[in-house]
């Protein structure tokens, strides 16, 4: 029991289960303001950048400023597209969860901008490191939602035969990087790619993605050391949707002033953006793949978005947060705000964005169809058992092949 | 063939790799200008050039990062932890990252790294610089550890673990870096000059990972053990008259059970010791397999010489460290078992 005063602060969140949200006075900088630095730009040249708000849409849902990307209607409804899909297979895949068809599942509520927009501002070849919540960059690189389903329910078709949770994805071919369960391995990780590719003559950039909470474990810290000091062709995305399960950003120092200015003291050019923007985030991202790309190294760019739904499915956030604070957050919804742009273009209307969910829904309640066909976790058929001694090394030696005798096999 | 000491044959190692295989870089803290704080890169750098061989900031969990991303994207790492007592820190990316991807990701990622590191007591380290943390690795799947114990075996065990396309820990027993210990710390200094090991082949050769070698035969007792402590017994089976057989290890993970058991099973007892604290010690999983394997030709009980469950000490240095005394206490107690 509490019976004094706390001997330290503990930072907590302005609004806990039962408050009324209110973000009024988040003073976050307007669309359109923020100058675009030329790509061979140095840290100081951002200084105001890791602490305002690079945007391009503004409340009107108009395309302004310097970071517009100015890119065709195609691209802005391919965008659209990719978003309204990673949604509406987080939902379904959640409520296969809640059925009992998985083990687990986590969305990606609200984010949906951060790995969509970034995805497609990179090219192909360019080497993705992602955390767990980017599952949106499997959909714009069009990967198959079979197997990405088939992965989920570790059937017989899954790519990673059973051996990893779901949502831990892994596509090779596709320049998407082995998900890990620990928090910011893969930060550091890029960094070595990049030099990798640097040594190979290669221009491929790398790009990773971590939460805001996962900015306090140390591999942060080395991965920026790393890619300043080798001036790696990196793009390291903070993905600051505000909470880290139950913890919000401040516990892990996010307004001090920001998750961005961290970068600053590495040397490092590095950005808020808005991450609800699909349009900042694109721009943002060509931006830092371009001064990649021209040897200029690595750019950090924090993605201010709010995580609008729980952590996993393991996770109650009315535990710890107002229910309704993901509708007060100040920068909106992704998909809105795209799709109401589009439709300002006069490129969009309802009646195509319902008939492109209900085509999506089909899509992915067809895809379960068939990914169930290859077997379920529960009911089987799975890879076979012998696989689990397989790929430990190159070879089994002796332990394995005992340790698989040892099991009848 | 040229005498070289163990330095010298694991940078000739580094020199032969870099140079058959543009896909090997080494980096590590004061391993490139510098040439390394005990000289196993010395030179390559300026051979090499700067992007091939160079010095990494005091992060050893970014150094094993870069590496993991490096040997991801096709290249052959060679990364250096200046003393075995700093791999901690780079734990979680060996454990959880390293050994792992492999498997994780169904073959789709490899890790062809070799993580070198200084190791074990002997040099008045104190409790940060004789450290032998074999047993933290040896319980992860997915990598491999290797220690040698001479020039000879350094250097081709050293290219073996960078043309595998395995992460392996190399443990490189610092003590006998300049020549070998028999555990008198009040004798004379030896040199690699005059020991057969010493003879090194200047080009490319390899000694097989997973094979152990009976360095002297016998039939009173076996013992099993790897880096420093091999001249140890061998020095402690001459002394005692005891006529121990002696098996150097080389390989820890996967070690070679084989040339184990049919020593065993030839001498009917066995010793096996390691330099690291002895609970949880390598030296416990060899003695648990081999009871299990060599149960119905053991005529006493598997002896287990180990450090002490301390910390590494500095001024009791020689009270800790598994001397000859100790071997020959032990050869003579296996033997004296009816």
């Amino acid at each position: 029991m509490a019976t004094s005063q706390p001997r330290y602060r503990v930072p907590a969140p302005k609004f806990r289960p039962g408050d009324e949200p209110d973000f009024s006075d988040l003073k976050l900088q307007p669309a359109g303001e923020a100058k675009r630095p030329g790509i061979d730009c140095s840290w100081k040249d951002t200084v105001d950048h890791a602490t305002g708000l690079v945007g391009a849409l503004d409340h009107n849902h108009q395309a302004v400023g310097e970071w517009n990307p100015e890119l065709d209607p195609d691209t802005l409804r391919e965008g659209l597209r990719h978003m309204v899909l990673t949604r509406v297979y987080d939902e379904r895949m959640q409520k296969l969860q809640r059925q009992g068809k998985m083990s687990f599942y986590m969305k990606s509520t609200g984010e949906e901008a951060v790995s969509v927009a970034a995805a497609m501002a990179l090219r192909d070849s360019d080497m993705v490191f992602p955390s767990y919540r980017q599952q949106g960059i499997l959909f714009a690189r069009g990967r198959d939602i079979v197997d990405m389903m088939c992965h989920c329910i570790s059937n017989s078709r899954d790519n990673l035969k059973g051996r990893q949770l779901p949502v831990h994805y892994t596509w090779a071919e596709g320049n998407f990087f082995s998900i890990s369960g620990n928090l910011g391995t893969q930060f550091p990780q890029a960094v070595g790619w990049a030099m990798g590719a640097r040594y190979k003559n290669e221009d491929q950039v790398t790009a990773s993605w971590i939460g805001d909470g996962t900015t306090a474990e140390g591999d942060f810290h080395g991965a920026l050391t790393l890619a300043s000091t080798y001036r790696a062709p990196v793009i390291f995305n903070v993905v600051n949707n505000q909470w880290a399960i139950s913890t919000f950003q401040g516990i892990a120092q996010g307004d001090a002033p920001s998750l961005a200015v961290k970068g600053l003291g590495y040397g490092l050019p590095s950005i808020r953006v808005d991450g609800n923007d699909f349009l900042a985030v694109y721009a943002a991202t060509q931006w830092a793949a371009e001064r990649a790309r021209a040897g200029h190294g690595a750019t950090l760019l924090e993605l201010y978005t709010y995580r609008a739904a729980a952590h996993s499915t393991s996770d109650d956030p009315s535990g710890y947060r107002p229910k309704e604070e993901a509708t007060k957050w100040p920068l909106g919804d992704p998909i809105e705000r795209l799709k109401n742009h589009l439709i300002g273009l006069e490129e969009w209307d309802e009646q195509r964005h319902e008939a492109m969910e209900s085509e999506l829904n089909d899509l992915v309640v067809k895809s379960y169809k068939e990914a169930e066909s290859y077997g379920t976790l529960h009911d089987g058929p799975l890879s076979p058992v012998p696989s689990i001694f397989e790929d430990v090394t190159a070879e089994p030696d002796w332990r394995l092949i005992r340790q698989r005798q040892d099991l009848g096999i | 063939m040229t005498k070289m000491n163990m330095i010298q044959a694991l940078n000739s190692a580094l020199d032969v790799a870099m140079e058959n295989d543009p896909n090997v870089l080494c980096f590590g803290e004061d391993a490139g200008y510098f040439g390394g704080v005990f000289r196993v890169t010395a030179g390559l750098q300026k051979k090499y050039g700067l992007d091939r061989c160079f010095d990494a900031p005091i992060n050893e969990a970014a150094i094993a990062a870069m590496a993991i991303g490096m040997a991801a994207k096709g290249l052959r790492p060679v990364a250096e932890i200046q003393f075995a007592d700093y791999i901690f820190p780079a734990i979680d990316q060996i454990v959880s990252e390293m050994s792992r991807i492999r498997y994780r990701s169904a073959g789709q990622f490899t890790q062809p790294i070799v993580v070198r590191s200084p190791w074990g007591g002997g040099i008045r380290g104190g409790q940060t610089h004789s450290m032998s943390p074999e047993a933290f690795f040896t319980h992860v799947p997915g990598i491999k550890v290797v220690i040698p114990s001479n020039p000879y075996d350094a250097k081709g065990l050293l290219l073996a673990s960078i043309e595998s396309d395995d992460p392996i820990i190399f443990f490189e027993p610092k003590r006998i870096y300049n020549g070998p210990f028999d555990g008198q710390a009040d004798g004379a200094l030896q040199s690699w000059a005059n020991h057969a090991k010493g003879e090194v082949p200047e080009g490319h050769y390899t000694v097989e990972l997973g094979k152990a070698e009976v360095v002297r035969e016998g039939t009173a007792v076996t013992v099993v053990t790897y880096g420093t402590l091999v001249h140890v017994a061998l020095a402690a089976a001459e002394k005692s008259g005891i006529d121990a057989e002696v098996i150097d290890l080389k390989t820890l993970t996967p070690y070679d059970i084989e040339t184990i058991t049919e020593s065993v099973k030839k001498t009917g007892r066995c010793i096996v010791a390691n330099e690291a604290p002895r609970t949880s010690s390598f030296a416990a999983e060899l003695a648990a397999q081999i009871q299990e394997d060599c149960f119905w030709s053991l005529e006493a009980p598997i002896h287990r010489i180990a450090g002490w469950d301390t910390p590494y000490p500095h001024a009791h240095e020689w009270s800790y460290f598994p001397g000859q005394q100790r071997f020959i206490n032990a050869m003579k107690s296996v033997t004296e078992t009816v």
